[in-house]
This record gives C-alpha cells, sequence and structure tokens, in this order.
C-alpha cells in the first residue's frame, strides 16, 4: 500500500489549512509559535476573509511568518508591527490586519506603538506570543522574562531590583479605553488549543464590526531559550509562566472582567 | 483650474500633496516643518478627498505608519526636521530595502543635536550618503522656492512609483517658512481601492486573491539572494542618473567661475552671480536640483572651462566633498557657509569667491600638482 492510498480527502478526518504553506517551519521542535500559526489560519479560513487580511510579521522568531503563511504579509521593523498595522488599517478600513509580535517586539522596542495602537483603538487584532525570552537572538531576558529566571543577559536570575518586575502587558492595555478585547491564551494543549482559536475567532469577528483592538496573549514556551525539553518547558510554564501570567479573558466587550 | 496663492513653503507643499491624489500623510509635530500637519489638520483632506492624516506618537511610528500604507500600493508622505529625520532613519532604510514608494520630507535645522530651529542645509551627508544602514540611496530633490515646495512633491510620488523607492524632498527652514506665490496644481483624483489593486497587484499586499500571495520584506537571509537585492537597488540608482537627474544652469556659457549651491544657497548664489556680473566678473550657478543623482557629468565638463568653483551651502563644507569628486581635480573647489542656522549673505557669497578662489588663482596651482604627481 502506498502513502498515497491512505492520504485520500476521503479518509482526511483533520486537514491542515490551505492558508500554511508546505515550507518547513523554522522553529525549533516543542515551540508554540506553529500551533499559533496554525490557529490563526484556520480562522482566517473559516472566516473566508484571505482575500481581505493582511498581516504583520515582526522582528523576532516568527519574522518569517509569511514564509508559512499563505497570506499577504508585510514584515515590520522590531517593534512597530502596530505602526505598519495602524496604517494600513487606516487606508483600507474594510481590511482584516493583523500583527504577530513576540514579547521583546510588542513589549520592549515596541512598547510605544502597542501602547498607542491601542489607545486610538485602531480596528486591528494584535496576536501577542509571550516565551519570556527573547527567542531569535539566542535566549536574551525579555520585559516579560520571571524573577529569578536565567537568560543570557541575566545568568544569575532575573534581578528585580535592577530589572523591574516582569511586565503584564495584556493588562496594561486592557485599562486603555481603545481596547474592546484583552485575553491571555495558551496553546500547549488542546483545550488550550480550542480556546485560544475560539479568541482569535472572536478577535476578528470584532474586526468586522469595527470594535477596535482585540488583544490575545498566548503564553508559550521558548524549550531553546529556556534550555529544557519541550515537555518539561510546557510544564515549567504551567508552574511558573501561568501563575504570574493567569490565562483568561481580562476585558470582553469593551468592559474589564 | 490652477489656482494662485501666497503660502508658506510648509503649506505649499500640504497642500500639494492633497492635490497630487495622496492616499495618506503620517508625521510628528518639529519646527520649522509643524505647518505641514496643522495645515492638513484644519484643511480636513479626509473630507476633500478621502486622504487620511494621522499625527503619529513619534518619527519612528510615522514612518512605520509610511510604511505599512507604502506596502499596500497606497500614496504615502510624511515630513519632519532633522531630529526627526534621524529618528525616521531605520524606517527609511527598510522602505529602500523593502522597495516601496513614498515621500518623505526634510525641512532641515541646525545640528547636530537638538541644535537650532533655524534653517540650515547640514543634512546633505544624511540625505545623500545613506543616512541609515545599508547599501541604498535616496533620490533626493531639493527644492529653492515655494513653488517648487508644491510642485515637487508630484513629481517625487512620480519618481517613488516609477522605481518603487523611497525619495527625499530636502528642503529647509527657509523655504518652508517663507511666503511667496505659488501657483497650484488642479487636484487630481485619488485613486481608487480597485485601481490601486488592479495597477499594484504583482507586488502590493492588498489581500491574496487568486494570485500568489504577496509578500513585502527587506530581508533576505541567503546572502546571494540579499548581494542580488542589492544589485537590484543599484540598477534602479544607475537610471535614475540615466533618466531623471535634474540640474539648472545660470549664467554658465560663458563663466570663468563658478557657484554650485541647491535649495536656499541657490538663491542667495543667484544673487551673487549678479552682483558678480556688476563688478565684471564672469559668474555662473550650477544648481543641483536632484542631490541623488548628483550632476556629476555637467560639474566635470564646466571643469574644463572654468578656473575654479565655490560650493556653497549652509553648512560646515558637505556637498563640497561631491563636487571634488565630480570635477576629479581638475580645478580647485572650496567651501563657502555659514552654519547653526546662520543664512550667508549674496556679498559674503561673493567675497568668499573672490577671497578663496579667484585670488588664491588656485586653478594653475592646482593643475601643477596634479601634473607632478603624474609624473
Ligand atoms: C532595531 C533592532 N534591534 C534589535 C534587533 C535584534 N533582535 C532581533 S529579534 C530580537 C528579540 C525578539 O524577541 P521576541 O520579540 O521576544 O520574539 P521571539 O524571538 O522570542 O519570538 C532582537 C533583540 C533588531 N533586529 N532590530
Amino acid at each position: 500500500m502506498e502513502v498515497s492510498d491512505i492520504i485520500k480527502p476521503e479518509n482526511q478526518v483533520f486537514c491542515k489549512t490551505q492558508l500554511l504553506t508546505d515550507t518547513t517551519l523554522s522553529y525549533c521542535p516543542g515551540c508554540g509559535h506553529g500551533t499559533a500559526h496554525s490557529i490563526t489560519m484556520e480562522v482566517i479560513e473559516e472566516m473566508g476573509i484571505v482575500q481581505d487580511t493582511i498581516g504583520v510579521a515582526p522582528v523576532g522568531c516568527s519574522v518569517l511568518a509569511y514564509d508559512f503563511m499563505n497570506i499577504d504579509m508585510t514584515q515590520a521593523a522590531h517593534g512597530r508591527a502596530p505602526a505598519v498595522a495602524t496604517a494600513i488599517s487606516r487606508v483600507w478600513p474594510n481590511k482584516y490586519v493583523f500583527t504577530y509580535q513576540g514579547d521583546g517586539d510588542l513589549a520592549a522596542i515596541g512598547t510605544a506603538e502597542t501602547i498607542h495602537a491601542c489607545n486610538r483603538g485602531e480596528n486591528i487584532v494584535i496576536i501577542f506570543v509571550n516565551n519570556g525570552i527573547y527567542g531569535m537572538t539566542g535566549g536574551q531576558m525579555a520585559p516579560t522574562t520571571l524573577e529569578g529566571m536565567m537568560s543570557s543577559t541575566s545568568p544569575y536570575g532575573r534581578d528585580v531590583k535592577t530589572m523591574g518586575m516582569p511586565i503584564k502587558m495584556t493588562e496594561l492595555v486592557a485599562n486603555l479605553p481603545g481596547v474592546y478585547y484583552a485575553t491571555r491564551q495558551a496553546v500547549h494543549t488542546h483545550k488550550h488549543v480550542r480556546k485560544a482559536k475560539k479568541a482569535i475567532k472572536k478577535a476578528f469577528e470584532n474586526t468586522r464590526l469595527n470594535n477596535g483592538i482585540s488583544f490575545i496573549e498566548i503564553v508559550s514556551n521558548c524549550n531553546s531559550g529556556w534550555k529544557m525539553t519541550p515537555n518539561e518547558s510546557n510544564i515549567w510554564m504551567e508552574e511558573n509562566m501561568f501563575p504570574y501570567f493567569p490565562l483568561g479573558d481580562i476585558k470582553v466587550n469593551g468592559k474589564l472582567k | 483650474m490652477s489656482e494662485l496663492k501666497l503660502m508658506k513653503g510648509n503649506e505649499a507643499l500640504a497642500e500639494a500633496a492633497i492635490r497630487a491624489g495622496a492616499d495618506a500623510y503620517f508625521g510628528y509635530p518639529i519646527t520649522p516643518q509643524s505647518e505641514v500637519i496643522e495645515y492638513l489638520m484644519t484643511e480636513q483632506p479626509e473630507k476633500r478627498t478621502g486622504m487620511v492624516v494621522l499625527q503619529a506618537e513619534s518619527e519612528v511610528a510615522a514612518i512605520n505608519m509610511v510604511y505599512g500604507a507604502a506596502s499596500t500600493g497606497k500614496k504615502v508622505m510624511t515630513s519632519s526636521s532633522s531630529p526627526g529625520i534621524s529618528l525616521k532613519l531605520e524606517g527609511i532604510s527598510y522602505l529602500a530595502g523593502a522597495e516601496l514608494p513614498a515621500v518623505i520630507v526634510n525641512v532641515v535645522r541646525g545640528g547636530p543635536g537638538l541644535g537650532t530651529i533655524q534653517p540650515s542645509q547640514a543634512d546633505y551627508f544624511q540625505s545623500v550618503k545613506g543616512g541609515g544602514h545599508g547599501d541604498y540611496h535616496l533620490y533626493v530633490l531639493a527644492p529653492s522656492s515655494v513653488q517648487e515646495m508644491a510642485d515637487f512633491v508630484e513629481d517625487a510620488f512620480d519618481i517613488a512609483f516609477k522605481y518603487r523607492a523611497p525619495v527625499l524632498i530636502l528642503s529647509d527652514g527657509l523655504i518652508g517658512q517663507m511666503m511667496e506665490k505659488v501657483e497650484l496644481k488642479d487636484q487630481q483624483e485619488r485613486l481608487t481601492d480597485e485601481e490601486v489593486i488592479k495597477r499594484h497587484d504583482s507586488w502590493a499586499t492588498t489581500g491574496k486573491t487568486n494570485r500568489e500571495r504577496n509578500i513585502i520584506t527587506s530581508l533576505d537571509l541567503v546572502s546571494e539572494k540579499m548581494e542580488a537585492r542589492v544589485h537590484r537597488l543599484m540598477a534602479k540608482y544607475k537610471k535614475m542618473e540615466e533618466e531623471d537627474l535634474r540640474f539648472e544652469k545660470i549664467m554658465c556659457d560663458d563663466a570663468d567661475y563658478l557657484f554650485v549651491a541647491y535649495g536656499s544657497s541657490a538663491r542667495i548664489a543667484q544673487k551673487a552671480v549678479e552682483l558678480g556680473r556688476e563688478k565684471g566678473l564672469k559668474v555662473g550657478l550650477l544648481r543641483p536640483i536632484t542631490l541623488f543623482p548628483f550632476p556629476k557629468k555637467q560639474l566635470l565638463d564646466l571643469a574644463d572651462q572654468v578656473k575654479g568653483m565655490l560650493s556653497v551651502e549652509m553648512s560646515a563644507g558637505q556637498m563640497v566633498e561631491d563636487v571634488k569628486l565630480a570635477v576629479e581635480h581638475k580645478v580647485p573647489v572650496e567651501h563657502f557657509g555659514r552654519t547653526g542656522g546662520i543664512i550667508h549673505t549674496p556679498e559674503e557669497v561673493l567675497e568668499a569667491l573672490e577671497q578663496k578662489i579667484i585670488k588664491e588663482n588656485g586653478s594653475i596651482r592646482y593643475h601643477k600638482t596634479r601634473e607632478s604627481s603624474i609624473l
């Protein structure tokens, strides 16, 4: 029996969305970026909005998101995706515009762009993958690195006396009137993936209804940066990241929870 | 119908952007160019043509907004003054690398640092030598009147779209702030979304239809691809030089001495030409209208005719280096200019020519050095 005898449309219970290319992912095995990509693309496919969707890729591990997402995409300078998305959405008010950013991108170098896009209530979706570290550049400390957590630039653990506490971006922006929906999700188990996908769908629905900013944080792992196996990193994430970055909705329909 | 008005340079530029059918403007206030965004906010082009105007949170945000709108094939502009342009440079480099059409305006003030709010031409190096990182150039237009502040907006958009490259209008606080008579062109229709898609569907990110996806990026992790990208840019710059070089020659036909000056300084040097001619000195002026590409060949030709050249700029001497490179040591080239926000007078300019070029009779000295170095 050949593989092609088995892989037939009628035998397939689960199909990869057409909106993911066949390019091999550049992410480390076990990384959450791939899952976050695929649920985002599934939502766009299910809503039938690909012809009206423009994505903005960041600088970070997901800089090459456009190699994997089979949609029109613009790659932004480090941290500036919300400004880039602002303009696209202003000159194409009927389009679905989203950014996909890491924590260094969104919460360090791009803090001003994030806050102001949120404050203006731009009609865009922000997908914020928080892995508590700078993955792309080799595991340096991020604004979201936990207290005491080791990284290549906090080799003795993050000292909050000199570096401050890890920043809770989603709570911060949820307090801005321009933000309509703010939620924190994860993608390391089926249950979490289903919930996160629902949240992303809600976010794109918000764009359709012109509701303003939807801000979706996905707390994720970075097994390479954290120097763990994929499984260890997921357990570590549950035990350490989730208590500080609790999952769940923070603001829904413009109202704080 | 075109319209005759008395306007500040900054206002004329803003009005011309609306009339050129621009889709968007993103900016951040800074003296001496704040009138651009103030005028646009007052005019409400959103109502007149549908043009978007947004005050960004910083120059960094503004240039990245430009990048976003440009990546979708829309006609977009930003303006600032020196410190603000420094902040925009990463974004400008991205625009060049990602091959996006956009118009950037610098109404230059004195620097470095916070400098001064008075006019200056000290951003020449930044404008023509890259400024931002990497192998790129901007097509640089230098207006010397309020009329040109208006006219160059449309020209800049045409070049930006012809080459899919960022274009800089390099003005200064004098042209930006002074009022002159200006003839404004008729309103051009803004392209509809359908027209934008039709024109730019081969590259712009407007949403994937039945075509391959469009990607805007300046990233090439494979070095050979990155080198090919740079070569593509260099080919554009060569074509700009062949097809879109602009300059003006004033009283050059019989000139023994030449001023080289752009923008405000060209206006002042033109007066100095008149003063010189009244004294019986055969003085001419070559005004580069594009600073990149630079009128190298024209200068080299003139080097066979004149005895010396004075590069006149409101800076400590920047363009003078390009003039020297262009003339290949055939004639002496000196710099004159006040800087720090001071505007030189035509009298000072003429005196500098007499003292630095005519008195020293340097052409003979230079030729000798050149010959001896060849020997
Ligand atoms: C202006 C600028 N500064 C620094 C960098 C280097 N850099 C690239 S990615 C990155 C950090 C990315 O981390 P994050 O946003 O957390 O994303 P991740 O890689 O973890 O997904 C940095 C500092 C850059 N490309 N540009």
